[in-house]
């Protein structure tokens, strides 16, 4: 239609570039500090006995919901070990937890920020729309050029793909908090800080949790994506399944990244219906 | 203002019981003394939307809240001036949109004025920082209590309670001590691990009441604090709220809609209209010279005779004489509580009639009369009313009666007295009094109780 083309595509590689080279110090220390973390979570993992790993995970489990999905762990987390993929299943342990520990740590402030100021949420909502729409596989370009291939990009690009639904149900579990608890902790003299501390967070806390298991289960879809960059782990054996088309071994896997999904689900879930048992009347 | 002096006389010494009957009916007499004021607004104006100073200037012109609309202007209270005074309890009624609730939260600025000072001991809160603001209301204000509670869902009710101390950062243990004792001070006495959800609504107020009482400081401010309650846990909270001002004697401000409410907590009523504060005096003022048509008209629906029944306007029984007692002991108890005659009931505070202090002194003067016992023959009937028994009704007995009035209980125990100066302060106008006390001749079924 035109002679003229938008140059939107050298926009954006120029940009990345850019950042590339002025902010290379930035990225690397904190690839090296992602790695850090990553390293010393899979090492611990793997220095503990498989059996006895199992169990801290199982009990949890108990300790957290009930006997019912205590015994689905107990099962799935036995059958994964059988089956041969009990290391995979530990680097994609490692790698989620990962993100999901970036996620909170990000998450928790910016939904803070933007259920304290209308301007703030105004300018995170479209920003926020942008990460969860964008297709995953689009930020693997930018998380390799940035961070080279292995598990650190795989955390990168999970982390953006699942910050948003967490920042999303803070904000939202903050404001809807009744105005008569906010007046109460303003009319006592509250600071900004024992208002948020004592009274908006502990009442948006279903909410909140909603929020972290929203997150928890986008960072576990994006465990096959990342392994296209090189993050091992169950993912791996998936795109293997792909590459050989061996339906078997792409079965194997997948059905372990479920099992991972159900357990962490319900276990969210249920420190939900906790707190929410409390709050809500 | 010995009207307000009247009124606040009255409210200090609720257990005058039994009492002298000429100093009760003239009241007026009384001087007290003028409290010092501790809470006063000015020119105080709330105006929310845009361009809130050309709404103020409509209304300064003479414009009504609905021209000031029409600037898309708001007016939640325009040019409030009160003076409310240590140890009142002060009540802001009106319906609802008249600006009462806003006029409160300017106290601590959680409205923030648009115009006007706010004076908390003379110190005009408006001017204050942030910093000194949240001083203020720690140390200043006992927090406020909500219509709909406002009470922290995951807190259990002793620490909801402590949450005033918490924030004063107050040492944990100090701060569970003050709270139990402020919980038991509500009644709240063996519910302090519930959690709220766990609580019937008027004990969930009893939390927001205790919370604020836990702090301990001068003034507290009610916001339609019993609205949200049915009717008979609502006119128990009064009560209670009533002897607890008693006890603890904060300056209080209560925003209600209710009329009844309003003569049944307020030393002094301010009534609020579009905004505006159309009077201010106490019940009797409001109810004899109401300011304008519209204050007329408020006050008109209420025929304060026939709703009030004596459980309303009884005042609790100081003291009582046993027949067991001897003639000096029951000297003994009128002196100490300045009482010109006294009730005689039995172990089971059941009434058996009233001896005054002249029949008391002629018997102790008798050198032939019982020392031990009173004599039964110098206990007169008493006069006794039913809990039920409407105002109206004890109108006609007070005014045949020369003592005062028992109230007592189904099984005839006594529960309260009615003496004359809480029927007149009870009633709405002076007019209402002839009209009812013809009909009020019959009493009640349980009420003679000889």
């Amino acid at each position: 239609m035109f002679d003229f083309r938008i140059p939107l595509r050298d926009w954006i590689e120029n940009a990345v570039r850019y950042l590339q080279v002025e902010l290379a110090t930035l990225f690397d220390g904190f690839a090296d500090a992602v790695s850090a973390v990553i390293g010393t979570l899979l090492n611990g993992f793997e220095a503990v006995p498989v059996l006895v790993l199992m169990a801290v995970i199982v009990l949890l489990v108990l300790w957290l919901t009930g006997w019912r999905l205590a015994l689905f762990a107990v099962l799935g987390l036995l059958l994964i070990e059988n089956i041969g993929l009990w290391s995979p299943f530990l680097s994609t342990l490692a790698l989620v937890v990962t993100a999901q520990i970036l996620i909170v740590i990000v998450g928790l402030p910016l939904g803070i920020l933007a259920a304290s100021s209308d301007t703030a949420e105004r300018i995170m909502r479209p920003v926020l729309d942008f990460m969860q729409t964008m297709p995953a596989f689009v930020y693997l370009i930018p998380a390799i050029m940035f961070f080279g291939v292995g598990m650190v990009p795989g955390v990168v690009a999970t982390f953006v793909f699942a910050l948003p639904p967490l920042v999303r149900l803070v904000n939202l579990g903050i404001r809807q908090v009744p105005g008569d608890l906010i007046e109460a902790a303003d009319a006592f003299g509250s600071t900004r800080w024992q208002k948020l501390i004592k009274v908006q967070f502990p009442v948006a806390m279903p909410t909140v949790l909603a929020g972290l298991n929203q997150s928890i289960m986008l960072n576990l879809s994006m465990v096959v994506i990342a392994s296209m960059i090189g993050a091992r782990g169950l993912g791996t054996e998936v795109l293997r399944g792909i590459q050989r088309i061996n339906v078997g071994q792409g079965f194997e896997a997948g059905l372990a990244v479920v099992i991972l999904a159900i357990i962490l689900d319900r276990m969210t879930a249920a420190m939900g219906r906790r707190t929410e048992k409390r709050v809500r009347k | 203002m010995s009207s307000t002096a009247q009124a606040e006389s009255g409210r200090q010494c609720p257990t005058s019981v039994v009492p002298n009957v000429t100093t009760e009916s003239s009241p007026q007499s009384a001087p007290a003394p003028e409290r010092p004021v501790k809470l006063a607004t000015r020119n105080l104006s709330k105006v929310f939307g845009p361009r809130p100073e050309r709404a103020l200037e409509i209304l300064r012109q003479g414009g009504s809240k609905a021209d000031a609309q029409k600037v898309g202007a708001a007016v939640g209270v325009y040019d409030a001036n009160l003076q409310i005074r240590e140890g009142e309890t002060f009540v802001l009624m009106g319906l609802s949109g008249s600006g009462k609730s806003t006029l409160l939260r300017m106290f601590n600025r959680l409205h923030e004025p648009t115009a006007g000072q706010v004076l908390v001991d003379d110190l005009d809160i408006t001017r204050l920082s942030r910093r000194e603001l949240l001083e203020v209301r720690r140390e200043k204000f006992s927090g406020m209590v909500f219509q709909q509670f406002a009470i922290l869902p995951h807190r259990t009710v002793v620490d909801n309670v402590a949450y005033g101390l918490e924030v004063q950062g107050v040492n944990a243990a100090e701060r569970q001590r003050r709270a139990r004792e402020a919980t038991a001070l509500v009644g709240l006495e063996g519910w302090e691990e519930y959690y709220p959800s766990e609580l019937s609504g008027g004990m969930q107020q009893r939390v927001g009441l205790a919370r604020a009482l836990a702090v301990d400081a001068d003034i507290l401010l009610m916001d339609e604090a019993f609205s949200a309650l049915d009717p008979l846990i609502r006119r128990e909270m009064q009560d209670e709220l009533v002897e607890l001002q008693a006890r603890v004697n904060k300056t209080i401000v209560f925003v209600t809609h209710d009329l009844d409410e309003a003569l049944k907590l307020g030393d002094r009523i301010a009534i609020m209209k579009d905004a505006r504060v159309v009077q201010v005096g106490t019940a009797e003022e409001i109810l004899t010279h109401p300011a304008d048509d519209y204050v007329e008209a408020f006050v008109e629906g209420v025929d304060r005779a026939s709703v009030l029944t004596a459980s309303n306007i009884m005042q609790p029984v100081k003291e009582t004489a046993f027949l067991r007692d001897g003639p000096n002991t029951v000297r003994t108890k009128m002196r100490r509580h300045g009482l010109s005659g006294i009730i005689v009931t039995d172990s089971e505070r059941k009434v058996q009639g009233y001896i005054t202090s002249e029949a008391v002194r002629a018997q102790i003067e008798d050198q032939a009369a019982d020392r031990e016992r009173l004599d039964r023959a110098r206990v007169v009937p008493a006069t006794t009313v039913g809990l039920q028994t409407p105002l109206q009704d004890i109108i006609g007995i007070a005014s045949e009666a020369s003592v005062p009035i028992g109230v007592v209980d189904p099984a005839g125990r006594l529960r309260g007295v009615v003496v004359k100066g809480a029927i007149l302060a009870a009633l709405v106008r002076p007019g209402n009094t002839d009209q009812n006390a013809g009909a009020a001749g019959a009493v009640r079924g349980e009420a003679a109780n000889v």
